[in-house]
């Protein structure tokens, strides 16, 4: 169907964009990429009405997704909370029969106000990032899905411009990495973030793809 | 041919107008030229279909020029114009100047004395209001920096028209004619007076003008526009410039200007669009008529005898006015295209000049055989402005390249708007308010005048008219406009006005209000995108609140109304596309009424079990059961 090994979703949360300087400027950044379809949810479902049927339908189109979002309150924004409600039905998404998100992956691509210092046991918000997401990643689990460590902006407030360019190129070349199949996941999973050290993770574009599933 | 009564002439000139025009257009000519190559089809040199009385024609077709300038007042909030004060002072005075002085020493040149050769400097200063406007409108220039500039000019010559009126009798040299005043300057009241009181009434004349304006025509207007008779409201428009027009010359005023001012102090006013659209066909067919006369008015005969010399007075004429146009406009710090493009727009002669010479004529001032010829050069530079308009688009634009983008035009400070909403009652007001109070610029058109009038009071910027006139839609900016919202309860008229913006205007979206699923039909099938039944949203919310009241939970029935409303839109959809089959229609449509019953018993079952699947299956529960079923808890 496509040239692209692995067909990326990127599920948006903002609700209120035009406040927003870090999520708009990344998501400028994969609106448009080939073989990744955005999908904005409070575009799509300004009353939070999300519709179970079409998204079962994109997830099962889909080999990535990506919730891209602020994180609110140490979790999503509210319409993601009510997609995984509405969408992740049991017998569907998990339970004996519930297989058809298997194999697929799941990653928070996220920005947050707080310093990576600030996420830390000892610091101001007493918890490190990942064990913050536990729910979102057990939710992965138990839907059979491979769990990637979070794409994180941190320090929002303070970001310089060449900064955000900086996050908002890796972004992008993280979402490409992901699509063509060029995430090295043993190597990932000594990282906090996904992009803590992007060179280490990714494998060179020309490099013939493996093919290995996660 | 000639004389053969009014209904031949008319006939004439609109078969000629109707064949070379849009030949015209279509060759990229613009409508000018092809009215003045129109004029001199039929003329006394061409066809002969008309001879003499094109003089005449053309006196009454200046009045095209007095109706434009109204428009364009129309167009200028006054806060606009006093903006715009230093380009017309700076730039249009700099202009009359040099070229009158440049114009002056030419005519020294030519061996004149000095009192015609001054003469000859300030007739000549002026330019083409009809030609530079209507060529710059119809490219949509007007907004543009050049437009903008050339526009300041043209207000400046034409206030200058009033002091060379005074001027020019001074510069009597030949024997005095008897009657000085035979260029439809004539009788006025303020002949004789002195001068202190000429100038009182002249003040007054002005002043009457704006306090009338302001007070005395709206309450008017408001009156006539009450009996609901389109025609009485274009003849008062009518009636309204004619009237400023003759107390302009009474008071030796040019008629122009009092037009102008008129329709500045109306440019605030509600009746500002239905007033553009009514006198605006009337302004069209007058200046297309003044065009086929100053074509038809060449007189070729003359040019033939001495062909060396008028194309010399012509290059002079246009080399001088293009040079010191282009001065100004560097000194005024003009881009290099708008520079040009505002030199040549502005570099022929005026229709002021026909008038003015034959003034100068009868005072003595200049003789026949010095103003003929210029006549002709005049009328000869205005028919090639449009080739020169044309030459600059299509050789020099290219290679200066600095064109100003059209995304400029955003910014313009006419405000044109990017919603239109058509009727301003219990919806539209609503639609009107949540726009507004959230920064969306809309133009609101009323048909009820005391609304209006009420909703001006409060300080809304609401516009009385007819919506479903294409004229009035153009007038209120649907041209450039995104969205027509028909908020009116009248459904006939609101086809008529889908029909009316799908052909005038493609790029318009229309959104619709409907005000039941027949209605809601014939505007789909009319081809509007958006229709909003006006019931369907207070009735859903009636429902839910019912549910409630009888014990439903909030959340539950709310999704319930939303629910049903996604399968109604759906329905509506379906059944819109069906009914052109009147049977298949019918059929389909009991079927619907059968399928309702069905859906709405299915929709509370859907919405429970959609709900359940969501939040608290009981698929779940039935398999966390059977796990324990082998080891039941405690």
């Amino acid at each position: 169907m496509s040239e692209h090994p692995r067909q990326v979703l990127i599920l948006f949360a903002h609700p209120a964009l035009q406040k927003s300087r870090v999520n708009r400027r990344l998501r400028q950044e994969v609106m448009d990429l080939p073989g990744v379809t955005f999908h904005d949810l409070y575009e799509a479902y300004p009353q939070l009405d999300v519709d179970a049927a079409r998204e079962q339908a994109l997830l099962e189109a889909h080999d990535v997704v990506v919730l891209q979002h602020p994180f609110f309150w140490y979790s999503t924004p509210a319409i993601l909370k009510e997609w995984q409600d509405l969408v992740l039905e049991h017998g569907w998404a998990y339970g004996r029969e519930g297989t058809r998100l298997h194999g697929k992956w799941l990653l928070n691509a996220m920005s947050a106000g707080g310093r990576e210092v600030a996420y830390q046991p000892d610091g101001y918000n007493r918890f490190t990032i990942r064990q913050l997401l536990a729910p979102i990643e057990q939710t992965a689990h138990l839907c059979g899905m491979t769990y990637l460590p979070p794409f994180v902006v941190h320090g929002t407030h303070t970001l310089s411009d060449a900064q955000l360019d900086a996050d908002a190129a890796a972004y992008r070349r993280a979402i490409e990495a992901l699509r063509d199949d060029r995430i090295d996941l043993e190597a990932l999973a000594r990282h906090p973030r996904l992009n803590s050290d992007l060179d280490a993770v990714l494998r060179d574009p020309p490099a013939a793809d493996g093919g290995g599933e996660g | 041919m000639h004389g053969q009564g009014f209904f031949f002439q008319a006939f004439v000139y609109l078969t000629a107008a109707v064949i070379s025009v849009p030949i015209a257009k279509r060759l990229g000519l613009g409508s000018v030229l092809g009215y003045l190559l129109a004029g001199v089809a039929i003329g006394p040199f061409a066809l002969g279909l008309i001879g003499e009385e094109g003089q005449d024609v053309m006196h009454f077709a200046e009045f095209g020029v007095v109706m434009m300038l109204f428009l364009v007042g129309l167009e200028l909030q006054p806060s606009l114009l006093w903006r715009l004060r230093g380009p017309i002072l700076g730039m249009g005075g700099l202009q009359m100047a040099f070229t009158a002085s440049a114009g002056t020493g030419i005519a020294l040149l030519f061996g004149l004395a000095w009192q015609p050769a001054v003469a000859i400097g300030l007739i000549l200063a002026g330019s083409s209001t009809a030609i530079a406007l209507q060529t710059l409108n119809e490219r949509s220039l007007m907004k543009t920096d050049a437009g903008q500039s050339a526009f300041s000019v043209l207000l400046f010559q034409d206030i200058a028209v009033i002091p060379i009126l005074a001027v020019l009798p001074l510069l009597a040299v030949v024997g005095h004619g008897a009657d000085g005043h035979d260029a439809g300057h004539g009788t006025s009241w303020v002949e004789g007076l002195p001068g202190w009181a000429h100038t009182l009434v002249v003040l007054g004349a002005v002043a009457g003008i704006v306090i009338g304006g302001r007070f005395l025509i709206r309450p008017i207007f408001r009156f006539i526009a009450g009996t609901r008779m389109r025609e009485l409201f274009t003849a008062a428009a009518l009636l309204l410039v004619i009237a400023i027009a003759l107390l302009m010359s009474q008071v030796g005023l040019s008629p122009a200007l009092g037009t102008f001012v008129a329709g500045v102090v109306l440019a605030d006013s509600e009746y500002r669009h239905e007033l553009e659209g009514d006198i605006d066909p009337f302004k069209g067919l007058l200046l297309g008529l003044f065009f086929i006369a100053v074509g038809a008015s060449i007189d070729f005969s003359l040019i033939a005898a001495r062909p060396g010399l008028i194309a010399a007075l012509v290059g002079i004429l246009l080399a001088v006015k293009l040079g010191v146009l282009f001065v100004i406009g560097r000194a005024f710090r003009m881009g290099l295209d708008q520079n040009v493009l505002f030199a040549v727009t502005l570099a022929q002669g005026g229709e002021f000049a026909f008038v003015l010479f034959s003034f100068a004529t009868g005072n003595g001032v200049l003789t026949p055989e010095v103003a003929s010829p210029l006549v002709a050069v005049v009328a000869l530079s205005m028919a090639l402005t449009p080739l020169l308009m044309l030459l600059n688009e299509r050789l020099l634009l290219p290679r200066v390249g600095t064109r100003e983008e059209s995304g400029r035009e955003a910014d313009d400070p006419h405000g044109d708007k990017p919603v239109i909403i058509a009727g301003f009652g219990r919806f539209g007001n609503i639609v009107g308010r949540l726009l507004r109070a959230n920064g969306v610029d809309a133009t609101v058109l009323e048909f009820d005048s005391d609304r209006v009038d009420i909703l001006r009071r409060l300080g809304l910027k609401v516009y009385y008219g007819d919506a479903s006139r294409h004229d009035l839609l153009r007038a209120a900016g649907a041209a450039d406009a995104k969205l027509l919202i028909l908020a009116i309860d009248d459904h006939e008229k609101a086809l008529q006005m889908v029909h009316t913006a799908r052909t005038h205007f493609p790029g318009l979206e229309v959104m619709a209000r409907a005000t039941g699923r027949v209605e809601a039909y014939e505007l789909m099938d009319a081809g509007v995108e958006h229709v909003f039944r006006e019931t369907l949203d207070s009735s859903l919310r009636l429902g839910v609140e019912a549910m409630r009241l009888v014990g439903h939970s909030g959340h539950q029935a709310f999704r319930a109304a939303r629910i049903f409303r996604a399968h109604d839109e759906e329905c509506l959809e379906e059944l819109a596309a069906m009914r052109h089959d009147r049977r298949a229609y019918l059929r389909r449509a009991r079927e619907r009424i059968a399928d309702l019953e069905q859906v709405l018993a299915q929709d509370r079952r859907t919405a429970l079990d959609s709900d359940d699947a969501a939040w608290d299956p009981e698929s779940l529960r039935d398999e966390i059961q059977e796990f324990y079923a082998d080891d039941p808890p405690a």
